[in-house]
Parts: C-alpha cells; sequence; structure tokens
C-alpha cells in the first residue's frame, strides 16, 4: 500500500475523570489508502467512535488524544487547531452519522447547505455552486433532485436525508470519509441501499472511507479491510475474508460464533462469558483474558500485546490457527 | 396440541391529526394511521412465532394488542379462549393477565431506575398480594446472575444484565406467554447470545410460549418455528421457518432477505431494492408493495391480495404459485 | 445457564449503608467541588440555625414591650446609648427595639412563611402536574390552561389579590393572627404554576418509558403508577425548583410586606423591617434599613446560588 490516505500511528486518547485517567483508545495503528473501505467493529464501549472522533477532531473535552499521529495525506493533523482544523475538516474529511437529522442543519434547505459547503472549499462562482450541489444530489439517488433542492431536510424521509448527509460530506470533494454507524438507524432494505451507495462512491471517486458499524454483515459486504476493536484497542486487523472467516483473535472468534448464523442451524448459539469490562475496570494485562479460553500466565502477566508485537494481524500472544477453531 | 394465542381479523387505527382548533382553520381532513390492517394467525403451546417487519410494519402494535396494552379497533385476541378485551368475567380477567408478559425493546428504560431489583422482579406478584419472599433472589439465580444483586439499583447493571432482570421480572407471575418486543436489538452480539441461549433455556424449562417481535431475520431465523412477515400493517407471507428461508414466495419477503447483510456476502454487489416504505397514513391501493414489486402486473394496483394457502406457507399475493 | 456475565463490579454481600452511600453519591462529590455552593450552605445553615435559635440567641425580646426603653432609640451601631448607655450591637430602631434581635426574629417569620409557601405550592403543582401529565386529555387542557392564564398575570400581582380577598373574608379582629396563613396561601398559590409544568413535562416523558407500561401490564392502577413509579423519578427537578421558590418566595413574602400587606408590625418580618427601616434612611438612622436588607439578600442570593448548583449537579448532561 503506497502512500496510505489516513495513517494513524500509536494513537492513545484519555480521558480524566474523578476515578482516574480513561482510555477509550489506546495503542491504536492503522492505515487507510484511497479507495479502500476500512470497516471498524466493535462492541458498544469499544472505543471505535471515539478513534474516528479523535481521527476528525471532534473529541469532545475532556477527552484528548494524549499521544501518537493522525497522518492525513502524509501530514500531521492532531496539533492543528481552530480555523486550520475546520477549513482541513470541511475539504479534506467527510463525515456521515447515525441519525442524519441531527448532522443537518433544520432551517436550511439541503440545496443552502450544499452550497454553502461546496463554496467554503472550492474556488467556483454561486452559479457553479448551484450546478454542483444539484449534481451531489443526483449522485446520490435522490429523484427529481432539481425540485428537492430547495426542500427542508425534515420533508425527506430517513433514508433520503441520509443520502443527503452523503452528499453533504462528499461534495467538497474529500480525501477521507468517516462514516459513523451509517445505516444503524435505517430499515434493512434501506440500509441495502445506502452500503451499495457507498460502496460504489468510494469506487468511482477513490475516496477512503473509515466505516464504524456494530454490524458484521454490513463489514462483510463493504469493507475491504476490518479492524476489530475490544476495550479500546485494536484486537486484529486484517482483509475482511481472512478476519471473518479465518479470525486468529480469540475475540473476533468468539464474536463470529456469536452471531445467529442460517448456516450453524444449532439451536444454541456459542457465547462468549461474561461482558467487556468497563474503561474503568480494565483487568491487569490482555483485556480480553477473563473471557477467553485459552489464555494462559503470559495473558495475565504481560500488559496486553499490540499486532505488531505478535503475528502481525491479532493482538494475541496465542493466535488461532485453524479455521475449524474459529468457527467452533 | 391446540392453539394458544389466536388473533382473528386484528385492526387497530390511530387518529394522529392534529389539534381540533389546527384542522378547523387549516380545514384539513382526520389523519388515520392504520398501524395494523386485518391481522390473523394462531400461535401453538410451547412454541416461539416470529413477526418480523421493517419499520411502520406493525409489529409492536400488535404486541401491545396482545398483551392488552392497546385495545383493538376490529377483532380479536383470544388467549387461553379468553378476550381480554370484552371478557367480564373479573376473574378470568385476571388470570390470563398473569398469564401473559412482555419483555421490552430497551433494557435501559424498562426498569425504575429508583427501584432496587428485589422490588422491580417482585412487583407482579407484590401487586397481587402474594408471597414474595425469596422470590427475587430464586429468578435471579435462574437467569443467571447472582441472589446478592436483588438489593441493587438498575443502574448498576449492563445492557445485558438488565435485559436478565426484565426477563426475571416476566417471569415472576409463572406466566405462559412472553410477548418479547425487540428483546436484543439494544444488545451487542456477544451479549445477544447469552440473552438468546437463556431465552431457549427458560422456554425448555417452563414450557413457554413466546410471541417474538424483531427486525433481525438472523435472530427470528435462529429463534423461531414460525413466522408472519408484516408490510405495512398486513400479513403479507406466513409459514414455518424452514419452509420460509428455503422457499420465500411473497416478493417482499425475497426483497428482504436479499437485502439483509450477510456474513458471508464478501463484495457482494446487490441490487438494492427499489424506494421506501410508504406512508402508512396513505397507504397505496391494492397490494401496499406493489409500488416496489418487481413482478407487479396491472391487478396488484387494483385489487388487495387475500392469504391463501401456497406450498406449505400462506401468501397476500396474486402471483404467488 | 452455565455461563454469566461478570458483574461491573464485585457482589458485595451487604448494601452498603446510607450514610456512606449518601457520601460516595456524585451529588456529594460535586457538592466537595464547588466553593460557591459549600459557601451559600454555610451561609443559609448559618442564618437557618440562628432564626430557629432566635430566643436563645438575641439578646432582647423585641415584643416584648416590657423590657423595651423608648429612650434607648435611634442608638448608632457599635456605640452606647447618649442616655441610658445601653450598648446595641446592630442599633436600635425607632422604638429602642435591638435591631438584632428584631432580624433574627424577623427571619423565623420570613423563613416560616417561604417554607410553607413553596410546600403549598409543590404538593398542589406535583399532584396537578402529575394528574395532567399522565392523564392527558380534558384534565390536561383545563390545568395547564388554568396556569397559562395564571402566569400572564405576575406573581406578585396574583399573590395580592388572593390577599386582598383573603383580607376581605376574615373578621377584623382575626386579621393580624391570621396575616401569616394568608400570605402563605397568597404566595403559594400564586407559585404552584411552574411546579406543575415541570412535573407534567417530566411525567410526559416517564409515562412513556418501558417501564411504566411493565406496570401497566402488571395491572398496577393509574394512582399507584403516579405514585410509585412516576413521582420518584421527576422529583429532581422539582427539588431545584423548590430550593430556587424558597429564594423567590422569601423575597415575594419581603416584598409584599414592604408594600404593607404582609407580616404586621407587631410581627414584623424582614420586609416589615425593611418597611420601617425605610422612613429613617434619608434622616441618618441607616442601619434599621441597612441590616434587615443585607439579611435578606445574603438569605435570598446564597439559597439561589444553592439551587443553581442543584440544578447543574443534577444534570446528567452537564456532568
Amino acid at each position: 500500500m503506497s502512500n496510505p490516505v489516513l495513517s494513524v500511528r500509536d494513537l492513545v486518547v484519555e480521558i480524566p475523570t474523578r476515578n482516574g485517567i480513561l482510555r477509550p483508545v489506546d495503542n491504536v495503528s492503522y492505515d487507510i489508502a484511497a479507495g479502500e473501505i476500512l470497516g471498524v467493529v466493535g462492541e458498544s464501549g469499544a472505543g471505535k467512535s471515539m478513534t474516528g472522533n479523535a481521527v476528525i477532531g471532534l473529541l469532545d473535552p475532556p477527552a484528548r488524544i494524549a499521544s501518537g499521529e493522525v497522518l492525513l495525506d502524509g501530514k500531521p493533523i492532531q496539533g492543528l487547531k481552530g480555523e486550520a482544523l475546520r477549513r482541513l475538516r470541511g475539504k479534506k474529511m467527510g463525515m456521515i452519522f447515525q441519525d442524519p437529522l441531527t448532522s443537518l442543519n433544520p432551517l436550511l434547505t439541503v440545496g443552502e447547505q450544499l452550497e454553502e459547503t461546496i463554496l467554503e472549499h472550492l474556488p467556483i462562482s454561486a452559479a457553479e455552486a448551484r450546478k454542483r450541489a444539484v449534481e451531489a444530489l443526483e449522485e446520490v439517488g435522490i429523484p427529481a433532485a432539481a425540485q428537492r433542492i430547495g426542500s427542508y431536510p425534515h420533508e425527506f424521509s430517513g433514508g433520503m436525508r441520509q443520502r443527503v448527509v452523503i452528499a453533504l460530506a462528499l461534495c467538497a470533494e474529500p480525501d477521507l470519509v468517516i462514516a459513523d454507524e451509517p445505516t444503524t438507524a435505517l430499515d434493512v432494505s434501506v440500509q441495502a441501499q445506502i452500503v451499495a451507495l457507498l460502496k460504489r462512491l468510494c469506487r468511482e471517486r477513490g475516496v477512503a472511507v473509515m466505516l464504524v458499524t456494530h454490524d458484521m454483515g454490513v463489514i462483510a459486504e463493504a469493507a475491504d479491510r476490518v479492524a476489530v476493536m475490544y476495550a479500546g484497542r485494536l484486537a486484529e486487523l486484517g482483509p475482511v475474508r481472512d478476519v471473518l472467516t479465518n479470525a486468529r483473535h480469540p475475540y473476533t472468534a468468539g464474536l463470529m460464533g456469536s452471531t445467529p448464523l442460517a448456516s450453524q442451524g444449532q439451536r444454541r448459539l456459542r457465547q462468549i462469558p461474561g461482558a467487556m469490562p468497563r474503561l474503568g475496570a480494565l483487568p491487569q494485562g490482555c483485556a480480553f483474558h477473563p473471557r477467553c479460553d485459552r489464555a494462559e500466565d503470559r495473558c495475565r502477566a504481560e500488559p496486553g500485546p499490540t499486532i505488531s508485537a505478535c503475528d502481525g494481524r491479532a493482538a494475541c500472544w496465542f493466535p488461532l490457527g485453524y479455521p475449524q477453531e474459529a468457527t467452533g | 396440541m391446540s392453539a394458544l394465542i389466536k388473533v382473528k381479523g386484528l385492526t387497530r387505527i390511530f387518529d394522529v391529526s392534529k389539534p381540533w382548533l389546527n384542522r378547523v382553520i387549516e380545514r384539513l381532513p382526520k389523519a388515520l394511521l392504520t398501524a395494523v390492517s386485518d391481522v390473523s394467525f394462531e400461535v401453538e403451546e410451547n412454541s416461539v412465532y416470529a413477526l418480523v417487519g421493517e419499520s411502520g410494519s406493525g409489529k409492536s402494535t400488535i404486541g401491545k394488542i396482545v398483551v392488552g396494552l392497546v385495545p383493538p379497533s376490529q377483532g380479536s385476541v383470544m388467549i387461553n379462549d379468553v378476550d381480554l378485551a370484552t371478557e367480564t368475567d373479573a376473574a378470568k380477567v385476571e388470570a390470563v393477565r398473569a398469564d401473559i408478559q412482555m419483555i421490552f425493546q430497551d433494557p435501559y428504560a424498562s426498569l425504575n431506575p429508583r427501584w432496587r431489583v428485589r422490588e422491580i422482579i417482585a412487583e407482579p406478584v407484590a401487586a397481587k398480594g402474594g408471597n414474595t419472599t425469596g422470590l427475587a433472589e430464586r429468578l435471579l439465580e435462574q437467569v443467571g446472575l447472582s441472589a446478592a444483586d436483588a438489593v441493587k439499583y438498575p443502574h448498576e447493571f449492563s445492557g445485558g444484565q438488565r435485559q436478565r432482570i426484565c426477563i426475571a421480572r416476566a417471569l415472576a407471575s409463572e406466566p405462559k406467554v412472553i410477548v418479547c418486543d425487540e428483546p436484543t436489538s439494544a444488545l451487542d452480539v456477544s451479549v445477544q447470545a447469552q440473552v438468546l441461549n437463556l431465552m431457549s433455556d427458560l422456554r425448555e424449562e417452563f414450557g413457554l410460549t413466546y410471541l417474538f417481535i424483531s427486525h433481525d431475520l438472523t435472530v427470528v431465523q435462529h429463534m423461531a418455528d414460525r413466522i408472519g412477515v408484516l408490510y405495512l400493517g398486513r400479513l403479507v407471507e406466513e409459514a414455518p421457518r424452514d419452509i420460509l428461508f428455503e422457499d420465500p414466495k411473497h416478493p417482499y419477503t425475497r426483497m428482504l432477505f436479499d437485502a439483509a447483510p450477510r456474513m458471508d456476502g464478501f463484495g457482494r454487489e446487490v441490487d438494492p431494492p427499489k424506494g421506501e416504505i410508504p406512508d402508512a397514513i396513505n397507504p397505496p391501493k391494492g397490494c401496499a408493495f406493489h409500488p416496489r414489486c418487481p413482478i407487479a402486473v396491472e391487478r396488484c394496483s387494483r385489487e388487495r391480495p387475500e392469504m391463501r394457502d401456497v406450498r406449505g406457507a400462506r401468501v397476500a399475493c396474486h402471483l404467488a404459485e | 445457564m452455565t455461563q454469566t456475565e461478570t458483574p461491573p463490579t464485585p457482589a458485595p454481600v451487604k448494601a452498603p449503608s446510607r450514610l456512606s452511600r449518601a457520601w460516595h453519591s456524585d451529588l456529594a462529590w460535586s457538592f466537595r467541588r464547588a466553593p460557591v455552593a459549600m459557601i451559600s450552605a454555610f451561609v443559609v445553615i448559618v442564618l437557618v440555625l440562628s432564626a430557629v435559635l432566635a430566643p436563645l440567641i438575641a439578646p432582647h425580646d423585641p415584643f416584648n414591650p416590657a423590657t423595651l426603653n423608648l429612650m434607648n432609640g435611634f442608638t448608632p451601631p457599635g456605640e452606647a446609648n447618649a442616655f441610658t448607655g445601653d450598648f446595641f450591637f446592630l442599633g436600635t430602631d425607632d422604638q429602642g427595639r435591638d435591631v438584632f434581635s428584631t432580624i433574627l426574629y424577623g427571619m423565623r417569620i420570613s423563613l416560616f412563611v417561604g417554607f410553607a409557601a413553596v410546600m403549598l405550592a409543590m404538593v398542589l403543582g406535583v399532584i396537578l402536574g402529575l394528574l395532567a401529565g399522565y392523564l392527558g386529555g380534558w384534565t390536561e387542557t383545563i390545568i395547564m390552561r388554568v396556569a397559562d392564564v395564571q402566569l400572564t398575570f405576575p406573581a406578585i400581582l396574583v399573590a395580592m389579590l388572593i390577599f386582598g380577598i383573603a383580607k376581605g373574608i376574615t373578621p377584623p379582629e382575626y386579621r393580624d393572627q391570621m396575616a401569616i396563613w394568608v400570605l402563605i396561601l397568597a404566595i403559594g398559590l400564586s407559585d404552584w404554576v411552574q411546579f406543575a409544568r415541570v412535573v407534567r413535562g417530566a411525567t410526559l416523558v416517564e409515562k412513556s418509558r418501558e417501564y411504566v407500561q411493565a406496570a401497566k401490564l402488571i395491572g398496577r392502577s393509574p394512582l399507584s403508577i403516579m405514585l410509585r413509579h412516576i413521582l420518584p423519578n421527576v422529583l429532581n427537578p422539582v427539588l431545584v425548583i423548590a430550593t430556587i421558590s424558597l429564594a423567590l418566595a422569601i423575597i415575594a413574602e419581603a416584598t409584599l410586606s414592604f408594600l404593607g400587606v404582609g407580616a404586621p408590625p407587631t410581627k414584623p418580618s424582614l420586609g416589615t423591617l425593611i418597611r420601617i427601616g425605610q422612613e429613617f434612611m434619608f434622616s441618618g438612622e441607616w442601619w434599621i434599613l441597612f441590616f434587615p436588607a443585607v439579611t435578606l439578600l445574603a438569605l435570598a442570593l446564597s439559597i439561589n446560588l444553592l439551587g443553581d448548583w442543584l440544578r447543574d449537579a443534577l444534570n446528567p448532561k452537564l456532568r
């Protein structure tokens, strides 16, 4: 992979609280290349959204980047503040959130919002911007875009609204799009439409996409590579087919096994005992060891491994080797 | 085996009009939303019947009508041959009420944050003046928590643990039927597996019957014996699980199955379904699905298809054969 | 069920005691980190204690004519009286009453009226708000329209109206005795609206939550659901409003008394004292006005600051 669009190196996010410092993101490293979709999965509290927010510079204080680097097109962005960050965010990065209503201004028409964003980041005339806005809406599949451009967000249905948000995220021609649970609030049939749209736009525009979701099915269909997060750390990172069918980290394997699948057909689901620890009460050693049936003394004693310290794919001292073992 | 729940011709219409004065001034007609329309099905004792559908399909409303939280506009729900909406014998109503319980979607909203777990679990029995000594502790252990948890408050538990507490509360009155309204959709996958397994275990142990409401096809396929597919308040297809999944006959069912993301669908390029769910206040004429249906013919926009038996399933489609 | 979720914290054998829970609660933690709230609480406690213990603390009984010496009138604070040589910490008023003692006794009346009026407003507002929010329909329309109409008048005007009506129907010989109770009624009735509005709003939110549906399913009566399920969950905002209302009620009482329609001069509240004092403001005897006014300010301000802190501390969004 030459010249990744986004490069995250040893990122650590900390939140100081009354009971000590929490680390919702701990030592996370990954790259996303142009035209690639990186899926980030994990259960709630795994730090997947926080990673995305750290990259865009949208961490809510007191959360802050404690160490590590975020490189966009090879240039560090974690030191930028105020105006410089805001310009970069609009021009180079686009965002798609779970709830499309909250990411659109209810008092402006979608056309005004698109034109405003385009004019701010591209050196073109107002008339040109209007044309671009209509094109952007057409591109995301909104029927009769020229008429609907004067509509307000509440006049669109949920799926159409999410299309508007995607148009808004892409209209300034960014290099990176961060989509945080973009389909979670949508129905199955609309979700399929949005996933297909994201995939098409990513391919056509050569945009790097970070797709944050808890839905393994969406990841399987949309992502090229997948990063599995657990308790703020990367558990496994690799090509999506390898990770999902041939998991090396016991957590990934457990996650796959606990999904009710058609092919399994058995009456009991495989379950991982226990729940993800709270950030304030992480166990010593590898954070997963209390729930892991392969845990040995090393897992309990040594601090949690990173992917690079292990086999380059799973952050585990004793990774699973065989697919039979992975699906149990 | 006999049917424990018999739902017949169930219809529920909600008045979603603007306030009276606005209607008069703006000359608007009354807006009526038909959430459930002429739905009939039967649930066998000790089985799992699942209702699936997207938003606006009326699946949650049916669940609320079955437990008696919402009265039906038309039609009837018979539980053990007693209709809660019309039965006048108070003793019978009381007995049926104790026989049917509900588990809700949001484990954070379904437990009173100011009550201790013991009081929450024992409430169904305490409300009827029953003996609650040791009840909560026993039920907590049955759902995989510890008896010591009885003195804690809900906020001390994770989402999955709260859903276990909800299950314990539902079990307290020793019901025969539990209506589960999206019981795991707020939970993470690994916790969902724990809760689903628990529900399966309890069903075997107590001979429970579940009416399982969900939008998640994988969960429904795992849990249900028989499945009803809803679209815009109407049942479009109903069949035993294996028949439905191997041979879906209604075009909407097929669309749902195709659209659902698959764990083995790497780089799958699906032809995404057309259009969106129409407004339930002004549903399309004829078959409600016809504007999105890939095989619709002229007749579909004119005439609403009736439920009929096709190869082991009940389907409401003119073209299914 | 062989595998269970590990609880986030080790399960205690016994629930921790109420006191230790209170000390470790988020509220106590936020209190310990808010110096303004701590100072306010200290001022309120000192003032309330000295009001309650007035008969023990006050050097004189300002309402016992036998102990008053008219020669002591207009003694400045911190100086001995020119005729009698008596010494008064905060001076005396025109009739020779010790200002310090009158403030202590006046504060008793102010605080009593304030507390009682807020209690009345709270009980009335919470009940009506719960009914309006839970039952909806015509009950809600009627209650909330009455509230809306009352809100269009300034509270002090409503209080004066109620005061006037009550005075009209009490026989003259009972007027002075009844004045305090009429004050409580007037302020309480003028203040229930904000409780009702807040409780109604919170009830609407709680009513739609699933634990209320679960209680309905169990067969609980509406009354039982309102009292046992919803009420405990809407009390946080009520507590905040009650605190801020207490400050406002004390000021309202002072305003009414200042206007001469409140506590009678024989049983002066802080407001009555300020009214008496302002007659002498421009003739050089400033202390008769100044000290009661400062006390009123300190009392109302610190209760208000305490209410502000409580509102922020109980708001999970700001934490």
